[in-house]
């Protein structure tokens, strides 16, 4: 009978080990095709140079610049707003109603659909503030669609900054504001930090979002200012695999920029994921 | 006395701030509102909703998404058919039985699914998955709703499995100790009593991740082959309702009909998933996991 | 009243919401003496010594009657301010709390969010207070190394240091040495009668030898209640109620 009963639990954990281990294989397989299929588009070329010829050669710069400044727009957005924010909900306020109307707020934002993100981007930030298809209205869409990724890392950040520290603070006769400026905020730095990059990571890959406030087809200038459009990684894959004119003929490239958007997200996630273990064994000492 | 002061100016300084999100959540209802309102002056709702043409450039134009609806509510479940088991059973995997070494590796990897551009999941479906499920099920077409549903599973797995994982770890372990004590093995504890325990954080996870897919735009867009028409099997092709936003944004011309209509589905979109974070916020606050008291 | 007294309340109650934690407690601090609070735990001391900073106010839902007099000021009438409270009233707790900043910076902060900015000012006022803690000798060659990488025993009278710096009257301490080893405990012992020379000092211990070694008078709580005050050698040797004789001889419970 025992027997039995733990012959069907080594059957039940090998399944469930099969169920983590696919996760693992299929992460493997899409990255294998990229890794495989797009290596022999990276070159130097390819990463500093515009596309050519109607975008069947060249290389991708004006996309990885492109992406790089809707991100600085994004954080530029997110993190000051996040991070004041989480401070209020942690350190300011009391449980109520208008802590529960704000966290309504942040939990429904963050399950709005990407898509529906760009269109209020396109219908307010381009056309009823008129900034056109930019930088600005891609990144400020970008922005309020982190937002809750930053809050909620810095929540996180700000609860695990020992309540000893603050009362050590106030008990010297600091007011509420230094105690959070000098030495909250110093300790939580790393964390927030930390849910920075992964909120940007996060940015950087959406493709929705930017498709009618920041992103273009193709602009062969590099980004000037802020009311600049731009070309960028994510969108650039999509034009090319559907509405390219010659869809089979630039696989490789198609491939090639895939393969640089997962370098940069994963690069940003495994930095954020490395800081945090390592601020984890610190805080465990 | 003075700095007293600034402390209270900066306190309502952050209150505005913070009030920031939920303005912002007010502005989208609003402006979707605005500019998709007024496709009612031209149909009315139900024909809206329920009709099951969608010829939007066609003159007179059809502005019937009962088949985008549908087309959405089919991928979706397709993809939580897959997703759902295998998000909870990986969080099962790594809360009970991995070694903490082992769980060390595979928390990242799930975290990686987590950050993988939609963009890039959408690609792979159309370069990769699509020739080869033709191949292997002699379809004519490889874009289609399974395609469409495996990828989004993708995307929904850790949504699921992180959440799931968190209510399935916080279970007391006063409560597995129990369990152990009356003779019952790992197995037997984790499906009564662990599972129970977490079952409202579980659920609430498996609503997130299905609303997490139903929003999702670029894998539906390039790999579920885009025909607005109601599908008769999996290896139909469907049009779900972020595609055509995404797709038809750039040719509807400025408060046109089409681009009302647009914004309209945006409404449709915004309440699904709305509906949807409200039960799984109502589940998580409402059956709150409290120590023992929650089997 | 008696020009002596520092501080005092005045049949103080205090409540967690609806329950009563502490009921009408009234005891004077005499300046320059050092007043143990002893009894079991869970009896109240800590929330009563809580009270005396205001550092229950960080609690939601929490409720003080009674008269709380800092001098002749009552320090939860509404026109006192907290922040100013907390400066005259400093606080040493269980744990050792230093910042993660260097030494120097850790006794730095409190002058600097108290708005002294003259930097030799500074510099001198945290060699004085370093050396009233009795740990100059041992951190003056590391004064920008971390506190973090201070002994626990350092830890804590670097804690001490940092609550000296803002020149306050009174000193609470919270179990201060409930977390040292008995040589750290014995070097902080000597520090509370050295300070009381110029301070008032009002420490919570669980330690009958500690309170009935460093201080000069001990009020005795049980169950939310003050039972007994009086002057320490009085309270040990001669105690008037029964209920005190047995908590001091260990027959308690």
């Amino acid at each position: 009978m025992i027997k039995r009963r733990l012959q069907i639990q080594t059957i039940a954990f090998g399944f469930l080990k099969a169920a983590g281990l696919l996760n693992g294989v299929a992460l493997m397989i899409i990255v294998y095709f990229m890794l495989s299929r797009g290596w022999s588009a990276i070159s130097w070329e390819f990463l500093t140079q515009p596309p050519k010829d109607s975008m069947t050669a060249g290389g991708i710069l004006p996309c990885i610049m492109g992406t790089i400044s809707l991100c600085l727009m994004t954080i530029l957005v997110s993190l000051p707003i996040g991070v004041a924010s989480a401070i209020y909900l942690n350190e300011y306020a009391s449980q109520g109603r208008i802590v529960r109307i704000i966290r309504l707020g942040i939990n429904n934002l963050a399950g709005v659909p990407s898509i529906v993100f760009g269109l209020f981007g396109l219908a307010f930030f381009c056309i009823v503030l008129k900034m056109g298809v930019s930088i600005a209205a891609g990144g400020l869409t970008l922005g309020i669609m982190t937002l809750p990724v930053i809050i909620g890392a810095s929540e996180e950040a700000l609860k695990a900054v020992p309540d000893t520290y603050r009362e050590a603070s106030l008990a010297m006769g600091a007011t509420k504001w230094q105690t959070i400026r000098k030495v909250v905020l110093p300790a939580a730095f790393p964390g927030i930090i930390t849910g920075s990059i992964l909120g940007l990571s996060r940015a950087a890959g959406e493709t929705a979002p930017i498709m009618y406030t920041g992103a273009v087809f193709f602009t062969p200038e590099l980004p000037g200012s802020i009311l600049d459009e731009v070309m960028a990684l994510p969108y650039h894959i999509y034009v090319l695999a559907t509405a390219g004119t010659n869809i089979e003929t630039t696989r490789h490239l198609q491939y090639g920029t895939a393969l640089v958007l997962i370098v940069l997200v994963f690069g940003m996630n495994l930095a954020a994921i490395i800081l945090r273990s390592k601020m984890r064994k610190k805080l465990r000492i | 006395m003075k700095r007293q002061h600034i402390d209270k100016t900066v306190q309502s300084g952050f209150l505005l701030v913070a009030l920031f999100s939920i303005t912002v959540l007010l502005l989208i209802m609003v402006f979707l509102f605005i500019e998709g309102l007024p496709i009612l002056d031209h149909i009315s709702v139900k024909e809206f909703i329920f009709g099951k043409y969608w010829y939007p450039t066609d003159d007179p134009a059809d502005f019937g998404i009962f088949a985008l609806i549908l087309g959405s509510v089919c991928v979706t479940l397709l993809s939580g058919l897959m997703a759902i088991p295998l998000g909870i059973m990986t969080a099962v995997y790594l809360a009970e039985i991995a070694s903490p070494r082992v769980a060390e590796i595979v928390k990242p990897i799930v975290e990686l699914m987590a950050s993988m551009p939609s963009v890039v999941i959408g690609f792979f479906g159309m370069a990769v998955v699509a020739p080869f499920i033709q191949e292997l099920f002699d379809i004519p077409v490889g874009l289609n709703m399974f395609n469409a549903s495996l990828m989004l599973a993708f995307m929904a797995i850790p949504t699921i499995c992180s959440i799931s994982e968190d209510a399935v770890f916080s279970v007391p372990t006063a409560l597995k100790e129990a369990s152990f004590a009356l003779g019952a093995t790992h197995f037997e504890t984790i499906v009564k009593v662990v599972i129970p325990a977490s079952l409202s954080g579980i659920c609430t996870a498996v609503i997130l991740g299905l609303s997490r897919a139903i929003g999702e735009t670029m894998v539906v867009l390039m790999a579920a082959g885009g025909a607005a028409m109601i599908p008769g099997s999996i290896f139909d092709p469907v049009r779900p309702l972020p595609a055509s936003i995404a797709a038809e944004m750039a040719e509807a011309p400025f408060r046109s009909e089409h681009y009302h209509a647009l914004f309209a589905i945006g409404i449709v979109l915004f309440v699904f998933t709305f509906i949807f974070n409200l039960i799984a916020d109502y589940i998580s606050h409402k059956f709150r996991q409290v120590g023992e008291a929650s089997l | 009243m008696d020009s002596n007294i520092k501080m005092h309340t005045q049949a103080l109650d205090f409540f967690y919401g609806a329950f009563q934690a502490l009921y009408n407690i009234s005891i004077d601090f005499i300046e320059n003496q050092v007043t143990a609070l002893i009894g079991p735990s869970g009896c109240g001391k800590s929330t009563y010594l809580r009270c005396l900073n205001r550092m229950n106010d960080l609690i939601p839902g929490i409720l003080v009657k009674g008269q709380t007099m800092l001098d002749s000021q009552d320090i939860y009438n509404p026109s006192v301010d907290v922040v100013s409270l907390r400066r005259r009233v400093g606080m040493v707790f269980q744990k050792p709390n230093p910042f993660p900043k260097t030494i120097f910076e850790n006794i730095a902060y409190g002058l600097r969010v108290n708005g002294i900015k003259d930097k030799a000012k500074i510099t001198q006022i945290v060699e004085k207070s370093l050396k009233q803690a009795a740990i100059w000798d041992e951190v003056k060659d590391r004064l920008n190394e971390s506190a973090l990488g201070l002994s626990g025993g350092q830890q804590q009278r670097l804690c001490i240091a940092r609550a000296l710096a803002v020149d306050p009257e009174v000193l609470l301490m919270d179990e201060p040495a409930s977390a040292l080893d008995p040589i750290a405990t014995q070097k902080i012992e000597e520090l509370i009668s050295t300070l009381s020379s110029k301070l008032t000092i009002i420490i919570v211990t669980h330690n009958m030898q500690q309170a009935a070694r460093v201080s000069d008078r001990t009020a005795f709580f049980y169950m939310g209640k003050l039972i007994e005050v009086n002057d320490t050698d009085i309270l040990f040797t001669k105690p008037e109620l029964k209920q005190t004789e047995d908590y001091i001889t260990g027959r308690f419970g």
